[in-house]
């Protein structure tokens, strides 16, 4: 005969309220995008969402898994959310089916679904296109304050949906604040000299660094929410500035600021929405703070001398390679056994 | 000239490792088989001959030697055959049904001492001495003791001995896993 | 004798809503007796008791009904006057919902107490082995809820220095309050309870461990305190965090020592108590009266008006949710204990016994789908025993037991903070107990298989030395013989007069023969028999029959 054991309350949290917090933190910083680089992001985010909650929603069907309480965790909206982002704000439909695709079956289900994945879904769904789609994953645009123009809803619609051609485009389309970087200091161009581009603002690339700060309010949430624990994000952020630091002092006309590297790219994002994935991260205290360093770490070294402008997506996938490793050697003492007064 | 300074080293170095490991296996031979223990200590000890072995100990060698497979152990069931492939890595088969069921529900052998007629054939059949009786005098089991081999069953001469299964006390409860999303209990 | 705040903190812990003020709204009362008291044969860890009255027997308040020779064992005793009805199998509290030996006692209403003889109990100079038999006569164990035998735990702890006695008034889960109340209204007679322990014990200081939540009950633990001027002994306010009142947990905020993995209280020199045993110990030396009552809290959504009672033992829950104003939802949920481990009950006709410090009836609980771990962490955060109880999780549930051990499966002190935290809801707890309980049938197979190896082993041997010896034998016999036989040769050689060794063969085998005729003769009874001997032997004859036909 089974009995049901004690404890019996109903806990307050909730995996759905999480969730939800999350994409409540990501509001503010997705309309700041928009205000800053126009309507494509809200298609990128419907097809995205979308194409997600259709993949999951067959997959769970392939695996013969009950719909509603995997669905109803809004973990798929969260990880096509973050993919959005994370890709050119006029993307076509493809790129995103195909990302999301590998986000959703090889990222996360084929693992086991939820609480399984040992990688990032968004993060290997974003890599996979990065690799194959080299061209349509750098044709950024410049935010509109800056531009001569913007695409309209329509077009960016049309674009999406692979309707319409892009042509005098030259004009919009511009190198991110990081990609800059990288070319000139490949052509040994000084620091200042990059600086004077019409991309930067006051202290990063135009609107990327408002849209960091937004990102950064939306993190304070998480952590005021007691969604996320302060661990990664601070471990995250000290990686970065102090090996972006290290850097710095050494050589300043070599390495950016570390004011730049933390309000650009996917730092921001990166230290509170990506990292923190509690799937994927590590999972002890210590564990998180070396994990979080790691990324840190890895995203300033990547940056620098890398393959790509921005080394979110690759130092997090790095960093969940080593989470194992890093939870079995960052165990607590267990109460009662070599206490420290024994010593 | 440097091909033959090659073969010389190479032959040289594996010459070497052949003496090391040479004066290894005699310096550090292992008497006996430890297999053989660490099989005969997966087994249940019911000592019932179901295998077709005569005990525990000489299944535990044919195993060890390769001669029988994992599955043919009832009282074991499937939790001895999934850790008799841990140890050895050979394939999981499911038991092997012509060796005989396996019971979920543990017996002992209880004898009727109406019908018991001291003939001791019991005794001699107990594989460990569970019986506690002798000639012209009353035969009893000791509960603790039987293993639930049921040898003692077909020698007897007037059919006195039944298996019972053991009572379950509060002290034998186990809680059972709470279930799954997917359904399943983890079992 | 002010009381000083503890200093020492232990990992993790959760701050509950107390809904302590439910149950203390109103004074303690006594419940009544009702019609059928079902007292449980054996009430405490250890080795079963066995009845000492049989069916029909009259008993008062305080006799015996049940006790063992065992070392950890303590005896069960009348709660009232009246007839034992019955001795049967009754459905108790345990989580298996199964039924244990009681005795079913019908009250007379009288309450007469049982009059033990002089000399049993309130002698002065009591020396520490007069107050150690009297606290097992009394039958007193642990009621802080383990039902440990009182007794032989402090027996087991005078064999160690004791330098640090740790009085256990935390009362750290939700909804309970009946030490609360205890230490309101009794205070005295806790404090004389912690007397009597430390004359047993000669500690070398006292702590009384008081939640802060209670500060009724921490003024007027202070007052008796005061007024018996205990020496080296203090009260100490714990900050309110559950499960601050588990052992470990107490001592290190108390003393801030940890109590080894492997260690039991004791061997660090601390001897924890909980302030109810105390009363009882008081009961039994100063009024004579062996553990027959208790308090108990009833509370919760479920009743109508919570409140203590002083409960007779064997009282079925059902006459105190009566007494409570009954139940006040229409799926009530049972549970002994607080809401964080307690037991759940599968009727309210289960009695009160030692272990039971609150009946607690919940509304019914919709058990919520577990979802899967999504290693938020949380959890450890939350662990007093420093655990990681995600991993425990995984390796319990994929069965690998060995991982599970060797993350400190057994540390886990089954407190429910991890469970309660889970965003996924996931039933830890029941896991872990899972996972224990496979291990500890793990263990006893593997003993019971040992033993068997053991016997089969000796058996072996003892045949084969059996055959050997008889092998030996046979060979000597055949030595004795050849010599024998070389023997008789040689003397036949010697004197060839004598008569040849056959036919001396031959004349024994002629002997042989005649015997084994005679005996051939044929019996003398079995012809003229007389009626009554023929039916003697029919009778007998059909007997065989039917039992031979029974068999087939």
């Amino acid at each position: 005969m089974s009995s049901v054991s004690s404890p019996y309350i109903s806990p307050s949290a909730s995996v759905n309220r999480m969730m939800l917090n999350v994409i409540m933190a990501l509001v503010p910083g997705t309309l700041a995008y928009i205000w800053y680089f126009g309507y494509g992001l809200i298609i990128n985010l419907i097809v995205a969402i979308s194409c997600a909650l259709l993949f999951e929603t067959s997959i769970l069907l392939l695996r013969k898994r009950p719909l509603k309480p995997y669905l109803s965790d809004y973990s798929a909206i969260v990880t096509a959310w973050l993919f959005a982002l994370c890709i050119p704000m006029h993307s076509p439909w493809w790129l995103i089916v195909t990302g999301i695709g590998f986000a959703m079956i090889a990222g996360k289900h084929l693992y086991g679904g939820l609480g399984f994945n040992p990688f990032n879904p968004a993060m290997v769904g974003y890599v996979v296109i990065l690799i194959s789609f080299p061209k349509d994953m750098t044709t950024w645009f410049l935010p509109m304050q800056v531009s001569s123009g913007s695409l309209s809803f329509i077009d960016s619609l049309y674009f999406t949906l692979g309707l319409l051609e892009p042509q005098q485009w030259d004009a919009l389309t511009s190198a991110t604040p990081l990609d800059q970087y990288k070319t000139g200091l490949g052509m040994n161009l000084m620091i200042s000299e990059i600086r004077q581009s019409p991309v930067f603002g006051d202290f990063a690339g135009v609107g990327w660094e408002w849209i960091a700060n937004w990102w950064f309010l939306g993190g304070v949430f998480l952590l005021y929410s007691k969604t996320i624990r302060w661990h990664i994000p601070f471990a995250v952020i000290s990686g970065m500035l102090l090996i972006s630091l290290i850097f710095y002092v050494v050589d300043p006309d070599s390495v950016a600021s570390p004011g730049f590297h933390l309000f650009s790219g996917g730092m921001m994002l990166g230290a509170f929405f990506i990292a923190t994935d509690p799937v994927t991260a590590a999972t002890t205290t210590r564990g998180r703070l070396l994990y979080g360093f790691m990324i840190g770490a890895l995203v300033i070294i990547i940056r620098r001398w890398g393959g790509y402008p921005d080394g979110v997506a690759f130092a997090v996938l790095l960093a969940n390679m080593a989470v194992p490793l890093i939870d079995y050697y960052t165990q607590p003492r267990v109460f009662g056994v070599n206490p420290p007064e024994d010593h | 000239m440097l091909v033959l300074i090659a073969v010389l080293t190479l032959s040289f170095i594996a010459g070497s490792f052949g003496l090391i490991l040479g004066y290894a296996a005699i310096r550090f031979r292992v008497e006996g088989n430890p297999i053989v223990d660490q099989v005969d200590a997966i087994l249940p000890q019911t000592q019932c001959g179901q295998c077709g072995f005569a005990g525990c100990r000489p299944y535990a060698e044919a195993i060890a030697n390769g001669e029988a497979p994992i599955n043919q152990c009832p009282p074991g069931g499937d939790a001895t055959i999934v850790a008799l492939d841990d140890l050895l890595d050979v394939e999981v088969l499911s038991l092997n049904a012509e060796h005989g069921e396996h019971n979920e529900v543990p017996l002992v052998a209880f004898i009727d001492e109406m019908n018991c007629i001291g003939c001791t054939l019991c005794i001699q059949a107990c594989p460990v001495d569970a019986i506690l009786g002798s000639a012209k005098h009353m035969h009893t089991i000791i509960a603790d003791e039987c293993t639930g081999c049921e040898l003692c069953l077909p020698p007897c001469p007037v059919d006195c001995i039944d298996m019972i299964p053991v009572k379950q006390t509060l002290a034998d409860w186990k809680w059972s896993p709470p279930e799954t999303l997917s359904g399943q209990t983890s079992s | 004798m002010s009381t000083n705040p503890s200093v020492f903190r232990f990992h993790g812990g959760l701050h509950l809503d107390g809904r302590k003020t439910e149950s203390l709204t109103r004074p303690l009362q006594h419940a009544s007796l009702p019609s059928e008291l079902i007292i449980r044969v054996s009430q405490h860890i250890g080795e079963p008791n066995i009845a000492a009255v049989k069916v029909g027997d009259y008993v008062s308040r305080g006799q015996l009904l049940a006790e063992s020779s065992e070392l950890v064992s303590a005896p069960v005793h009348a709660p009232t006057s009246g007839t034992i009805s019955a001795i049967e199998e009754r459905p108790v509290a345990h989580p298996s919902g199964k039924s244990a030996l009681c005795f079913i006692l019908i009250p007379d209403g009288k309450d007469t107490r049982y009059e033990y003889d002089q000399g049993w109990c309130n002698t002065h100079d009591l020396q520490p082995s007069d107050l150690l038999r009297l606290i097992r006569a009394a039958g007193i164990v642990g009621l802080g809820g383990a039902t440990f035998p009182t007794e032989a735990k402090l027996t087991r702890a005078n064999q160690q220095k004791i330098n640090t006695l740790i009085i256990n008034g935390a009362e750290c889960e939700p909804y309970i309050t009946c030490d609360d109340i205890l230490m309101q209204t009794h205070a005295a007679e806790v404090i004389r309870g912690v007397q009597l322990l430390q004359t047993i014990l000669q500690p070398q200081q006292t702590l009384i461990g008081i939640e802060d939540n209670k500060p009724l009950a921490i003024k007027a633990m202070q007052q008796a305190l005061q007024q018996s001027a205990l020496p080296h002994t203090s009260i100490k306010s714990i900050p309110t965090l559950y499960p601050s009142g588990g052992e470990k947990q107490l001592i290190k905020l108390l003393t801030g020592h940890e109590v080894h993995s492997t260690q039991l209280s004791f061997e660090i020199g601390v001897f924890c108590q909980n302030v109810g045993t105390c009363f009882a110990i008081t009961e039994a030396v100063d009024h004579c009266q062996p553990l027959t009552s208790r308090i108990v809290t009833v509370t919760g959504p479920g009743v109508k008006n919570p409140g203590n009672w002083v409960t007779r033992l064997g009282t079925p829950v059902s006459h105190l949710i009566e007494l409570a104003g009954g139940y006040s939802v229409q799926q009530p949920k049972l549970v002994m204990g607080g809401p964080m481990m307690g037991l759940n009950l599968s009727s309210d006709q289960i009695p009160v016994v030692k272990a039971t410090n609150t009946i607690l009836v919940l509304d019914h609980l919709d058990q919520p789908t577990a979802q899967e771990c999504v290693r938020c962490g949380q959890c450890a955060e939350v662990c007093p025993a420093q655990l990681l109880p995600q991993q425990l999780y995984w390796y319990s549930k994929t069965r690998q037991f060995e991982l599970a051990e060797q993350y400190h499966l057994f540390d886990c002190i089954e407190c429910g903070c991890c469970a309660a935290v889970c965003p996924s809801h996931i039933p830890l707890v029941q896991h872990y107990r899972f996972a224990k309980s496979e291990i500890w049938e793990q263990r006893r197979k593997t003993y019971n298989a040992d033993r068997s190896r053991k016997r089969h082993e000796f058996r072996e041997a003892r045949l084969l030395k059996q055959k050997q010896q008889d092998e030996e034998k046979r060979r000597l016999k055949r030595e004795a013989l050849a010599a024998k036989a070389a023997e008789q040769q040689k003397a036949q050689a010697a004197d060839s007069s004598a008569t040849p060794t056959i036919d001396a063969v031959q004349a024994a085998l002629d002997r042989v023969k005649a015997r084994k005729k005679a005996q051939l003769v044929e019996p003398k009874n079995t012809s003229n028999l007389t009626p009554d001997q023929q039916r003697q032997i029919d009778e007998a004859n059909s007997r065989r029959k039917n039992i031979n036909q029974d068999k087939s």
